[in-house]
């Protein structure tokens, strides 16, 4: 690393490309805003995936060039986007009736903590004088297939994100699949967090030590990522 | 002899009257109908219910509407933007009331309120805060919460075109809740850029039929809510 701080684990870029791996082909994908949204840009070479944004579009590209922009073209963040070719435009109810209706295959989601039974909080710190402001995630988290959760190991202040028990307001009750961090990938299972990939450099002892809960190991632990194949596949992975 | 043709927005939102509800559609400022909602803080109208997706940026358009102390209470899924203080003033002094609703229950409320289904059950916000208070029950094994269906006196909505009949068509992610608030307000207010004779929309593309809207005024190059923040307008 050519900062002056040293840094451990995947960048955010990394976290997004471990991410975009593990989404098959064909895919229909809403991401979130902030780090979700870099998951588009790894998608790799081969796979075509769809993504849906709630405020009403299916087949949604990347921003528009300067000046090409259109206002009423907008994703979930309103930042302004592009529609691909094949794209459809629909109104709010069709739009949630795709989510809650099982029809969206994966929804990637920041969060502010995840418990070990897959409880998600990630739209309000409880605090008095905060505005409440709750979006579409309650709806993601209750009717789509899939949901993964992208996020920094810890927050700023290094407390862990993986809790026993969430302190913040939830989002949804067990709504969560698996959890790319910057140290590692983590599922969430029946007996709690499974570590199944170690970010290079890391051991699971680090990992642990920055965990809010307990966490096992799968048999054998990977580490690194996929570089042979564009499947995401586990089978190039170096084992530990 | 149908003709829902309104010669201004001034006119179009003349008779909104004190304490009305009123959806205001948009998702950010795709679909925000700021000529409408200018002519409703000239017309004077207080007390009003929102019911909108957000609560506005800046100072303009909606924003500016609850800025004027007209707004008692808001129905809303995200009454927060990068670029606004208004609605968290409001909000922090005890100046407005808020009704938080998950946005897809927000959407399904107004469509259900439109189609005559005063209440459903959702997965959405179980076992959140949101869930307090409100009716639960057990479907095939999973948790369901009751919604009302929502309905209002008047929508405030943004199309791109619109016939005499009151036919609409709308731009890309601009159409977001215009086409169910249509459906559920008494009074349905359209802007569009351009009003057409009746047969220059297809039938095959028509997205909100005729009979869900009052009114249809034209407002040839609608203002957008960023170019106006950019520029630190305000209204009045």
């Amino acid at each position: 690393m050519t900062t002056g701080e040293e840094q451990i684990g995947w960048s955010r870029d990394e976290m997004a490309q471990r991410l975009a791996l593990d989404i098959p082909n064909g895919s229909y994908v809403n991401l979130g805003i902030g780090i979700p949204e870099l998951v588009a840009k790894f998608v790799p070479k081969g796979r075509t995936l769809i993504y849906h944004t709630e405020n009403g579009l299916l087949g949604m590209g990347p921003s528009p060039a300067p000046g090409t922009g259109d206002p009423e073209l907008i994703n979930a963040g309103k930042r302004q986007v592009t529609a691909i070719p094949g794209a459809a435009y629909f109104h709010h109810a069709d739009s949630f009736a795709m989510i809650r209706g099982g029809h969206i295959d994966l929804c990637v989601l920041g969060a502010m903590q995840v418990a070990q039974n897959g409880d998600l909080a990630n739209w309000s710190t409880g605090e008095p004088d905060a505005i409440p402001a709750v979006g579409g995630a309650m709806d993601l988290v209750a009717g789509v297939k899939s949901v993964y959760v992208i996020t920094q190991h810890c927050t700023k202040t290094g407390e862990p994100k993986l809790v026993d028990r969430c302190t913040y307001p939830l989002t949804g009750r067990g709504v969560i699949n698996r959890v790319y961090t910057d140290l590692a990938v983590v599922d969430v299972t029946r007996d709690g967090f499974r570590v199944v990939e170690l970010a290079p450099g890391v051991d699971f002892e680090y990992v642990r030590e920055r965990t809010g809960a307990p966490l096992l190991r799968s048999a054998p632990l990977a580490t690194g990522q996929c570089h042979e194949h564009a499947c995401g596949c586990d089978a190039k992975r170096r084992p530990v | 002899m149908i003709d829902k043709r309104y010669q201004s927005a001034a006119d179009a939102v003349a008779d909104v009257p004190d304490g009305a509800s009123v959806m205001i559609g948009g998702f950010g400022e795709a679909g925000s109908p700021i000529e409408l909602i200018h002519a409703l803080i000239d017309q004077g109208a207080r007390d009003l219910t929102v019911i909108s997706n957000n609560t506005g940026s800046g100072e303009v358009g909606l924003a500016a509407l609850l800025k004027e102390q007209r707004v008692r209470k808001v129905v809303c899924s995200f009454p927060r933007t990068a670029n606004s203080t208004v609605f968290p003033d409001l909000y922090r002094s005890g100046k407005i009331e808020l009704e938080l609703v998950p946005q897809g229950t927000l959407a399904e409320r107004i469509r259900a309120g439109g189609a005559g289904i005063p209440a459903f059950f959702t997965p959405a916000a179980v076992g959140t805060p949101l869930a307090e208070g409100k009716e639960s029950r057990v479907f095939d094994g999973k948790e369901y919460l009751m919604e009302r269906g929502l309905r209002a006196d008047f929508a405030l909505i943004k199309g791109r075109r619109a016939d005499p009949y009151g036919n609409v068509v709308y731009s890309k992610t601009a159409r977001n809740f215009g086409p169910i608030m249509a459906m559920a307000a008494r009074v349905a207010v359209v802007q569009v850029s351009e009003i057409v004779e009746a047969g220059a929309l297809d039938p095959e593309v028509v997205v909100t039929p005729g009979i869900f809207v009052s009114r249809v005024v034209e407002v040839a190059s609608p203002m957008h809510e960023s170019e106006l923040v950019a520029t630190g307008a305000t209204y009045p």
